[in-house]
């Protein structure tokens, strides 16, 4: 088991149908240092470190390791050299234990008629001693949380024998207390081993990082020391531009409820209540940011809002008219608006047209069918106001929605749901994996809907955009409101413990 | 007490054609894969199995290990049907439905074609005898139930247990069980998962030939068109009823073919019952416990049905 002094990838190219995701890539990682990789998305990063460990072929390139040239034809090629990455999306097998999943990948523990699962149980147990990573050997994957589910994936790819370690946007879906566990493990790992960063809070990347490579468009645009740069001047070499997200810092309109939500009742897929006495009320004119872990009952909350989901208990009061269990027909035409999680399955036909997508809640008004067919001319000028007002970019209005980027999608689903002039706006996670530029857009039209006297829900995980956007923060945490708190009162120490669960006064 | 030992002891030969051709198709789907086309490989099988020994006695009775390479060749051709289908849905990534149907027409229709240039009419074959187990077979009620059958049912059985172990004790059921579920994991972690589709293709293959042949030699001693009967498709509706874990597969062939030898009773008891309805019971018994079981999205093969591709963008 040699160690790890040297990486290097060189001119590395890749091409995919369309877009080159990687342009004449060169970077080198050292003995003991950790470097951010940092770019927006589609910037490249996922596509070279997928290239790094043999997933992808590159076009061009080659990778050098303690100065000799590998070659990486698949996974296992760049494991035995010692390479190791923990996927953004993690690699586990749900209905499987811990055990069985490293198993997987732990060749020393096969023979052809038996699997020997001791073995790996022993590995197991040394590497979560070594680097005081705790793991339940026999828990299913399922059952773990998203924080306990990533520690599976280092300890996966530790006793895989990795002395070099990839982690893709590791922090994307953990807590803040997690966040910080994480970066002092890493810290303490660095002494035995290298790692390559990905993110794309630059936070963490200011904190833990020796080194900075930037990626625009697939090239890199920056390499340097982490300590010599600002967070604004990364951002701005990340964007191509200075960005500043907006804030809100109008004072509160204390305008009347318009959705009460009343002791609700939600059960999930699995069958358990996933809200179990929800109450929330929301205000016009104010933006509610709902904060919590994703999972705690907040994809429940926005199906059952508008009808997509069976409520069994409680009532949810909009403008006064218990809107439970109505159809969701009945809700959107009451003036529910509604920025679905999910916005490639959800939010739009991605094999629909741009402007097909723009007028899907709208197909019986007048406005665009008559007699039953419909008014091609009336959606073709509804499309192309739009493009221009939303800056959705797109080579025409006809092309397939699920085409275009993931902020543009964004874009189409936000222009349709503002045009229609609602009464109330739902937004759930409305700028996840979105750049900063989309997210910034995104931003400012909810600021402006707010200033027109809309009230609007906000379901997010990114405490920053939480506390940049909203008037008031309520905590959500298995299917409850923890505390619904004022801006003033609220920040990112004391949101995360109302997130974790621990109420206010608990703490010290 | 007579009929329901004869009701029992009918019912579990004919379970065997099902158990073994739902454990092969239960080996299939855990790696990502449905092959409707079950029904063409058994109906191969069943001609084949039964094309040797014919060829060689004419119909009279010959060696044993005649019929043994019967069923070797259904299960050699069965595999080779399975490798063919896993080209076209693994290789060539086509709609498996739609493929399965194809392969299930193609084995049909071949089995049937070549029959008749090679044999033609109705002819039976002597197939493969009884083996009472000695002392065994002589216990009163269960001797006649459980251990007077020929010698590929006490198999059968015990491919039960057999499958369970390689499913969930050997590392090639490991890596079967990650390729269905979750192939993109598979794959990070450097499990081939187009080879590991190929091989429980073929396997799969292998023991719904077997299951074809086991018809043609040991139940019906035969060969006919319309042999299988659907059979090849209830193996598949009980795969998913059995909630791909042998056990519970096993639990589904015997319950329908049960069913099968209580109409037969009924219809040769003369009860006053139309024969029709006694004839549809076990296929309604079907329709009624799958309508019924609730699928178990945790346990089962979660990338069923879906072709993997590596470079393909999210």
């Amino acid at each position: 088991m040699q160690k790890i002094t040297s990486l290097r990838m060189e001119h590395i190219t890749k091409q995919f149908p369309g877009t080159l995701a990687c342009d004449d890539i060169t970077f080198s990682v050292g003995e003991g240092e950790i470097l951010a990789l940092v770019g927006e998305n589609g910037a490249g990063k996922t596509t070279l470190m997928n290239i790094l460990m043999g997933l992808y072929q590159s076009d061009e390139g080659r990778i050098l390791i303690n100065g000799e040239e590998v070659r990486f034809r698949n996974p296992n090629d760049a494991f035995s050299a010692g390479l190791g990455m923990v996927h953004q999306q993690y690699m586990l097998i749900a209905n499987m234990t811990v055990v069985e999943n490293i198993a997987l990948g732990y060749k020393e523990a096969w023979s052809p008629v038996k699997l020997d699962l001791a073995k790996v149980r022993a590995r197991i147990v040394e590497i979560s001693e070594k680097y005081g990573l705790a793991v339940d050997p026999d828990a299913y994957i399922w059952q773990l949380s998203v924080g306990e589910q990533q520690r599976v994936e280092l300890v996966k790819t530790l006793c895989l024998g990795a002395r070099f370690l990839i982690l893709d946007e590791p922090t994307s879906a953990l807590t803040p207390q997690e966040t910080d566990e994480l970066i002092v493990l890493l810290k303490r790992m660095k002494s035995e081993l290298s790692i390559i960063f990905i993110s794309h809070k630059l936070q963490e990347v200011k904190n833990l990082c020796d080194k900075l490579l930037i990626l625009r468009h697939g090239a890199v645009v920056f390499e340097g020391e982490t300590a010599d740069h600002s967070m604004g001047d990364i951002a701005a070499l990340m964007t191509g531009h200075e960005v500043e997200l907006p804030v809100n810092k109008e004072e509160a309109c204390n305008g009347t409820v318009v959705l009460d939500i009343r002791n609700l009742d939600v059960q999930s897929d699995r069958g358990f209540l996933a809200l179990d006495g929800f109450n929330l009320s929301i205000r016009c004119g104010e933006i509610v940011g709902l904060a919590g872990v994703s999972g705690n009952g907040q994809r429940e909350l926005a199906e059952a809002i508008n009808g997509l989901r069976k409520v069994e208990r409680g009532e949810i009061l909009f403008y006064g008219e218990d809107i439970a269990n109505k159809s969701p027909h009945h809700i959107i035409e009451s003036g529910m608006g509604y920025i679905p999680e999910e916005r490639n399955t959800e939010g739009i036909v991605p094999a629909f047209s741009l402007k097909e997508n723009l007028i899907l809640k709208d197909t019986e008004r007048d406005e665009f069918s008559a007699h039953h067919f419909l008014k091609n001319k009336a959606i073709e000028a509804n499309a192309t106001d739009l493009r221009v007002k939303f800056d959705i970019r797109s080579p025409n209005t006809s092309v397939a929605a699920g085409s275009l980027s993931g902020g543009n999608i964004q874009k189409v689903i936000l222009a349709r749901e503002i045009s229609r002039r609602p009464k109330f706006l739902l937004a759930v996670y409305p700028i996840r994996g979105l750049d900063l530029g989309a997210a910034e857009f995104i931003h400012k039209q909810l600021l402006e809907k707010r200033r027109e006297g809309i009230g609007i829900l906000l379901i997010s995980e990114e405490l920053d955009e939480i506390l940049d956007l909203s008037d008031r923060v309520a905590v959500i945490f298995k299917g409850k409101i923890q505390q619904v708190l004022e801006r003033k009162d609220a920040n990112r120490r004391t949101l995360g413990i109302l997130m974790a669960g621990v109420h206010d006064d608990q703490t010290v | 007490m007579n009929t329901a030992v004869n009701i029992l002891s009918l019912g579990i030969p004919f379970s065997v054609a099902l158990l073994i051709a739902s454990l092969g198709e239960m080996f299939n789907q855990r790696s990502g894969v449905f092959n409707l086309g079950c029904e063409g490989i058994m109906a191969m099988g069943a001609f084949l199995g039964m094309l040797v020994p014919y060829s060689v006695g004419h119909g009279g009775p010959t060696s044993e290990i005649f019929n043994v390479l019967g069923l070797l060749l259904a299960m050699g051709v069965g595999a080779l049907f399975g490798l063919l289908f896993a080209l076209v849905v693994v290789t060539f990534r086509a709609p498996q439905g739609i493929a399965g149907i194809g392969l299930q027409m193609f084995g049909v229709g071949v089995a049937g074609t070549l029959f008749r240039h090679f044999i033609g009419g109705t002819q039976s074959v002597p197939g493969i005898s009884k083996f009472p187990i000695p002392l065994l077979s002589k216990i009163p009620v269960l001797g006649p139930i459980f251990f007077s059958h020929n010698v590929l049912v006490y198999i059968a059985f015990l491919f039960v247990p057999l499958s369970w172990y390689i499913l969930f004790r050997t590392p090639w059921g490991l890596r079967v069980r990650a390729a269905g579920t979750n192939p993109r994991a598979a794959d990070s972690i450097g499990i081939n998962v187009t080879r590991v589709r190929y091989q429980a293709l073929a396997v799969g293959g292998a023991l719904a030939g077997l299951a074809g042949a086991y018809l043609s030699l040991c139940q019906a001693k035969m060969f006919s068109d319309g042999i299988i009967a659907g059979r090849g498709f209830i193996a598949v509706a009980l795969v998913y009823f059995g909630h791909w874990h042998p056990v519970k597969i096993m639990g589904g062939a015997l319950l329908f073919s049960l069913a099968q030898s209580l109409q037969l009773a009924i219809q040769g008891q003369g009860i006053a019952f139309p024969y029709e309805f006694a004839v549809m019971l076990p296929y309604v018994l079907v329709i009624v416990v799958l309508a019924f079981s609730r699928e178990s999205q945790l346990l089962g093969p979660t990338a069923l049905g879906q072709p993997f591709n590596r470079e393909k963008r999210i």
